[in-house]
C-alpha cells in the first residue's frame, strides 16, 4: 500500500479533503442564511426567540468547519494559504471581521447587562448572515475567473493591484456566485428552519420566503454556470507544468470526470427536490436533499476547478504564477502524516451526528423556550 | 529573498498580531482551567446526586459559555492572520506548521464545538452520564486545541524536525514525533495548561470570595472555593515546575532569549539568581545598544549556575558571549553567523539562478548541499542571519524580557502562597474570620491574567529579532501589504476588541451579582 501513496495520489487525496470541507461549509451556513432572516421572517417575539436558539445550537459546527478548512488549506496547500491570504487582504479580513462578530452575538444578545442591546448583538448575526456567504461565494469565485497576483522566486506573493481583493467585487461573475451562495444558505437556512422550529406561522412565512429565495439562487447560479462553462479555463500541461487559457475547460473537466458530473447533476436535483418537496409537498424534509445536494454540487465544483489538469488558483497577471494542486501542496511526508490523520474524520462525523441528535431529536417549541435555563 | 522591507509594515503587523494574541489570551486560559473544574463539580454532582452541585455546577458553567464565546471570535483571527500578515512566514514555515493547525481543527475544535452543545442544551434531554461525558470532552478538547497550536509555536522558537528544499524554499517536515515532543513545546504546554488552571481556580476563588464578603451562597462559596483550592494549589506547583523546566530548556536552545530575561550581560561561573532587580545602563556599549547593569538587586548566590547547568560552578553564557563570541566556551560570534548565513542565502541564490537558466548540473551539485549535513549543520542553521544588518540587532529587549520575566515569576510564588492559606483556612474552618483574605482572594483575580500575558511577552519578545529562531527574522516573513491598510485593521480590531472585552465583563459581572440559580 505504502508504494501506492505517491505525491500525486496524495495532493489529489488532499484536495479531496478540503473539498469535502469546503461542501460542508457551504451546507452549514444554512445558519448564515436563517440569520439574514431575523429582522422579517418572525412575527412575534416568541417566532424570534425559537428561530434564533434553533440556529444558535449549531452555529459551533459552521464556525469550527470554517477553521478547520482554514487549517486543512494551510497544512496541505500551504502556497494557496500565503497567496490568497496575504494578497487579497481585505476580502479575508471582511470575511473574518463577519464571523468575529456572530461567534459572541449568540451568547451575549439576551443576557443581563448586555451594555450594547439585543438590537446591536441581533444587527451582528444580520450582517454575518449576509456578508459571510456571499464574501466566500466570492472569493471562491476567483478559483474559477482568477486573481492579479505575482510570485517571485522565493514564492513570496505580491498583489498587482492595490485593491488586495476587493477588486474581485468589479467581477460579475464572482458577485453571481457570491449572491448564489447567499441566495442558497438563504433557502438552505429556511429548509432548517421549516424542519426545526415547531410553529405554524413561521412555517408559513417561511415557505412563502421559500419561493422567491429559490428563484433568485437559480438565477445567479445559472448565470455563474454558464460564465464558468462558456469562459476559458485554467488549463495546465501535466508534461510541463506550462499554464494556458483552453476554451471551454470547464465544461470539459465536467464531461472528462464522470464522477464529477454525477455529483453535479445529482446534487442540482436533490436541491431541486428539497425546494420542491417543502414547497409542494409540504414537507418538512427539504433540508435534508438541499444539504445533500449543496454537497455534491459544491463538491464538483471544487473538482473541476482544481483537477484534470487545472490551476485551482489562477494568476490573471501572470499565468505562470498560478497555482496548481501540484506546485502549491505540502510535502509527500507531511501530507503522507496528516493522511493517517484524516483517517479518524469518520469517527468525528458518527459522534456529531450522534450528538445532534441526542440534543436535536424533536422540534424547538415555545413551550422549550419557556422551560430551557440556556436560551439566546 | 525579498524585495524590500518596509518597517512600518513590519511594526504595524507585529502590533496587529501582538493585539489579537494578547485579546485571545485574555479569554482562552479561563476556558481551559475552568472547563476542568465544572467537570469536577459535574463528576460530584453525578456521584452524589447533590442538587447543591448541580446549582454550583451549572453557576459556573454558565460563567464558562461567556467566556468561551469570546475566546472563539479571537482564536478565529490568529489563525487567519498568519497567511493574511505572515505570508511569507507561511510558505516557509507552511509544511510544518499548518500540519498541527489542521490536526488541532480535525481532533480537537469538533469535539470541543460538538458536545459544548451537549454541555449547554443537553440537560433535559440526555442521560447524567451522557452530559457528564460531554463536559469532560469540552475540557478534554479545549486543552487538546491549545497543544497543538502550542507545537507550532514551539516550533518558531526552536525548529526540529525538518529539512530545508531549495526547490520550493521551504522547510519540510521529515520528523512528526521530533515536532510534536520538541522539548520546547513538551514544556510550554504543560506550562500554558497548568497556568489557565492556576488562572482559572484564582478566578473561582475570587468570585467565590466575594460571595462571603457578602454572607451570600456561603454554602455555594465555600464548595467552589474548595475545588478552586485544591486545584489551584496542585496547578501551581506544576507551574512552578514546568516554569523551571521550560527556562532549562530555553537556556540550551534560545541562549540569547534566557540571558536577556535574566539581564546577564557579563557571563560567568557561579552565577547568581536574580530575585529581583532594577536596571540602568551601564555605560558598556554593544554597538549601538546599551549594555545593562543592576541599580539595585537582591541575588541568590551560584542558583543561576545550578539550575542551568546542574552545576554551581557551571558557566552561564551572557549576552557579550553570545554577540561577541567566546572561542574559549566555544561561542561562535554572532557576525560569524552573519557571515555563515549569506553563504547560505547566496548558495540558495545561486540555485535559483541555475535553475532559471537551465544549468542542470550546477542545480544538482547545488541541491545535493542543502542535503549535505556539513552545510545544514554549519551554514545553513544560520541562514536568517544573512539578513542580520548588525550584531546588536540578535539582542531582544532586555529591559521588557527581563521585568516581564521576573514580575511572572514573582506572581507564581504568591499564587503559591494565596491557595496554600486558602485551603488552609478552609481546613481550620477560620474563612470567615479572616476576611482580609477574602478581598485579597478578590482583587487576586487579574494577577494571573497579568502573569499569563507577561510569559507570552517573555516568549514572543524575547525571540525577537527572529519569528523563527535563526532561521528567519520578522522582517522577512511578513506580507507585502501596505502598512496603511494594516494600520486600518489594526484599529478596526483594536476598537472591535475592547467593545466586546467590555460587553463581556459587564455581563459577567452582573451573571456574578445574580448568582446561581435555585
Amino acid at each position: 500500500m505504502t508504494t501506492m501513496i505517491t505525491h500525486i495520489f496524495l495532493q489529489n487525496y488532499w484536495w479531496i479533503i478540503v473539498s469535502l470541507l469546503g461542501s460542508l461549509l457551504v451546507f452549514l451556513m444554512f445558519v448564515q442564511g436563517g440569520q439574514s432572516f431575523i429582522y422579517t421572517l418572525p412575527q412575534t417575539y416568541m417566532q424570534s426567540r425559537m428561530i434564533i436558539n434553533a440556529l444558535g445550537r449549531k452555529w459551533e459546527f459552521t464556525f469550527t468547519t470554517l477553521v478547520t478548512f482554514g487549517g486543512a488549506f494551510f497544512a496541505s496547500f500551504p502556497l494557496f494559504y500565503a497567496t490568497s491570504f496575504g494578497g487579497a487582504y481585505w476580502v479575508w479580513m471582511a470575511i473574518l471581521f463577519s464571523f468575529i462578530i456572530q461567534a459572541i452575538a449568540y451568547e451575549y444578545r439576551s443576557k443581563p447587562s448586555n451594555i450594547y442591546g439585543k438590537e446591536t448583538f441581533d444587527m451582528f448575526l444580520f450582517i454575518n448572515g449576509v456578508l459571510g456567504p456571499f464574501l466566500i461565494g466570492a472569493a471562491v469565485s476567483t478559483f474559477f475567473t482568477g486573481s492579479g497576483f505575482s510570485l517571485n522566486q522565493m514564492n513570496q506573493v505580491k498583489w498587482e493591484t492595490s485593491w488586495n481583493g476587493l477588486e474581485a467585487l468589479l467581477n460579475p461573475v464572482n458577485l453571481a456566485l457570491g449572491f448564489t451562495v447567499l441566495f442558497l444558505a438563504r433557502v438552505n437556512g429556511l429548509l432548517f428552519i421549516i424542519n426545526t422550529v415547531d410553529d405554524g406561522h413561521v412555517y408559513m412565512n417561511s415557505a412563502r420566503k421559500l419561493i422567491m429565495n429559490s428563484l433568485y439562487f437559480l438565477v445567479f447560479f445559472l448565470y455563474f454556470l454558464t460564465s464558468i462553462i462558456l469562459a476559458g479555463g485554467y488549463a495546465v500541461d501535466p508534461s510541463t507544468g506550462e499554464v494556458f487559457i483552453e476554451k471551454f475547460k470547464y465544461l470539459h473537466n465536467l464531461l472528462e470526470m464522470p464522477l464529477a458530473l454525477v455529483f453535479f447533476l445529482g446534487g442540482v436535483l436533490s436541491v431541486l427536490w428539497g425546494i420542491g418537496i417543502a414547497l409542494f409537498g409540504k414537507s418538512r424534509k427539504g433540508i435534508w436533499f438541499t444539504g445533500a445536494g449543496t454537497v455534491a454540487v459544491v463538491f464538483s465544483l471544487f473538482m473541476i476547478a482544481g483537477f484534470n489538469g487545472t490551476s485551482f488558483y489562477p494568476s490573471s497577471f501572470n499565468l505562470q504564477d498560478s497555482l496548481t494542486i501540484r506546485n502549491a501542496s505540502s510535502s509527500l511526508f507531511t501530507l503522507k502524516t496528516m493522511m493517517y490523520v484524516s483517517f479518524i474524520i469518520p469517527g468525528v462525523l458518527v459522534y456529531i451526528w450522534f450528538a445532534w441528535r441526542s440534543i436535536s431529536d424533536s422540534p424547538i417549541t415555545s413551550d422549550e423556550m419557556q422551560s430551557e435555563e440556556h436560551i439566546y | 529573498m525579498t524585495d524590500y522591507i518596509d518597517l512600518s509594515l513590519v511594526d504595524w503587523s507585529r502590533a496587529q498580531f501582538a493585539l489579537t494574541a494578547i485579546y485571545h489570551w485574555l479569554f482562552v486560559p479561563l476556558t481551559l482551567g475552568l472547563s476542568f473544574i465544572v467537570a469536577m463539580m459535574e463528576s460530584i454532582y453525578v456521584r452524589t446526586g447533590s442538587g447543591e452541585w448541580k446549582k454550583i455546577t451549572r453557576f459556573w458553567m454558565t460563567l464558562f459559555g461567556i467566556n468561551f464565546a469570546i475566546g472563539v471570535a479571537t482564536g478565529i483571527i490568529l489563525e487567519f492572520e498568519f497567511g493574511t500578515n505572515w505570508s511569507a512566514y507561511s510558505w516557509f514555515v507552511g509544511d510544518i506548521f499548518g500540519a498541527p493547525l489542521a490536526v488541532e481543527g480535525i481532533l480537537a475544535f469538533f469535539l470541543e464545538s460538538t458536545f459544548i452543545a451537549v454541555m449547554f442544551f443537553g440537560w433535559n434531554k440526555v442521560s447524567k452520564k451522557f452530559h457528564l461525558v460531554s463536559t469532560w470532552l469540552v475540557a478534554i478538547g479545549a486543552n487538546l486545541s491549545a497543544l497543538w497550536i502550542l507545537v507550532a509555536n514551539s516550533w518558531m522558537e526552536n525548529p526540529v524536525g525538518m529539512i530545508f528544499n531549495p526547490e520550493t524554499a521551504r522547510n519540510e517536515m521529515q520528523n512528526f514525533w521530533a515536532v510534536l515532543f520538541n522539548p520546547v513545546a513538551v514544556d510550554k504546554f504543560l506550562h500554558t495548561l497548568s497556568s489557565g488552571f492556576v488562572l482559572a481556580s484564582m478566578f473561582v476563588a475570587g468570585i467565590s470570595a466575594w460571595f462571603l464578603i457578602r454572607r451570600r451562597e456561603e454554602m455555594f462559596a465555600r464548595k467552589s472555593l474548595l475545588i478552586a483550592g485544591i486545584f489551584g494549589l496542585l496547578s501551581s506547583f506544576l507551574l512552578a515546575f514546568t516554569g523551571d523546566s521550560s527556562a532549562r530548556t530555553i537556556a540550551r536552545v534560545q541562549p540569547v532569549k534566557f540571558a536577556a530575561f535574566e539581564a546577564l550581560f557579563e557571563g560567568k561561573s557561579n552565577a547568581p539568581l536574580t530575585a529581583i532587580g532594577i536596571l540602568k545602563p551601564s555605560g558598556e556599549k554593544i554597538g549601538k545598544k546599551d549594555a545593562l547593569d543592576f541599580v539595585f538587586r537582591i541575588e541568590l548566590p551560584d542558583l543561576l549556575s545550578l539550575m542551568t547547568t546542574g552545576d554551581a560552578d557551571g558557566y552561564v553564557p551572557g549576552i557579550f558571549d553570545l554577540i561577541n563570541g567566546n572561542p574559549e566556551k566555544g561561542i561562535m560570534s554572532v557576525s560569524e553567523k552573519i557571515e555563515r548565513g549569506k553563504v547560505a542565502r547566496q548558495t540558495l541564490i545561486d540555485y535559483k539562478q541555475a535553475k532559471e537558466r537551465g544549468d542542470k548540473q550546477m542545480v544538482a551539485e547545488l541541491s545535493s548541499k542543502f542535503g549535505d549535513k556539513d552545510f545544514r549543520d554549519n551554514y545553513f542553521r544560520y541562514f536568517g542571519y544573512a539578513y542580520i544588518t548588525s550584531p546588536e540587532k540578535a539582542i531582544p529587549d532586555v529591559y521588557g524580557a527581563f521585568y516581564s520575566f521576573h514580575l511572572m515569576v514573582i506572581l507564581g510564588f504568591l499564587f503559591i502562597l494565596l491557595f496554600a492559606l486558602s485551603v488552609f483556612y478552609l481546613y481550620t474552618d477560620r474563612l470567615l474570620k479572616n476576611r482580609w483574605f477574602l478581598w485579597v482572594l478578590l482583587f487576586s483575580i487579574p494577577l494571573p491574567y497579568l502573569a499569563s500575558e507577561l510569559g507570552w511577552i517573555v516568549t514572543e519578545m524575547g525571540r525577537q529579532p527572529w519569528i523563527i529562531q535563526d532561521l528567519m527574522p520578522v522582517t522577512i516573513g511578513v506580507s507585502k501589504i501596505s502598512a496603511g491598510s494594516v494600520m486600518t485593521t489594526f484599529w478596526i480590531f483594536a476598537f472591535l476588541f475592547t467593545a466586546l472585552l467590555i460587553a463581556e465583563i459587564s455581563i459577567m459581572v452582573k451573571q456574578v451579582k445574580i448568582g446561581p440559580k435555585h
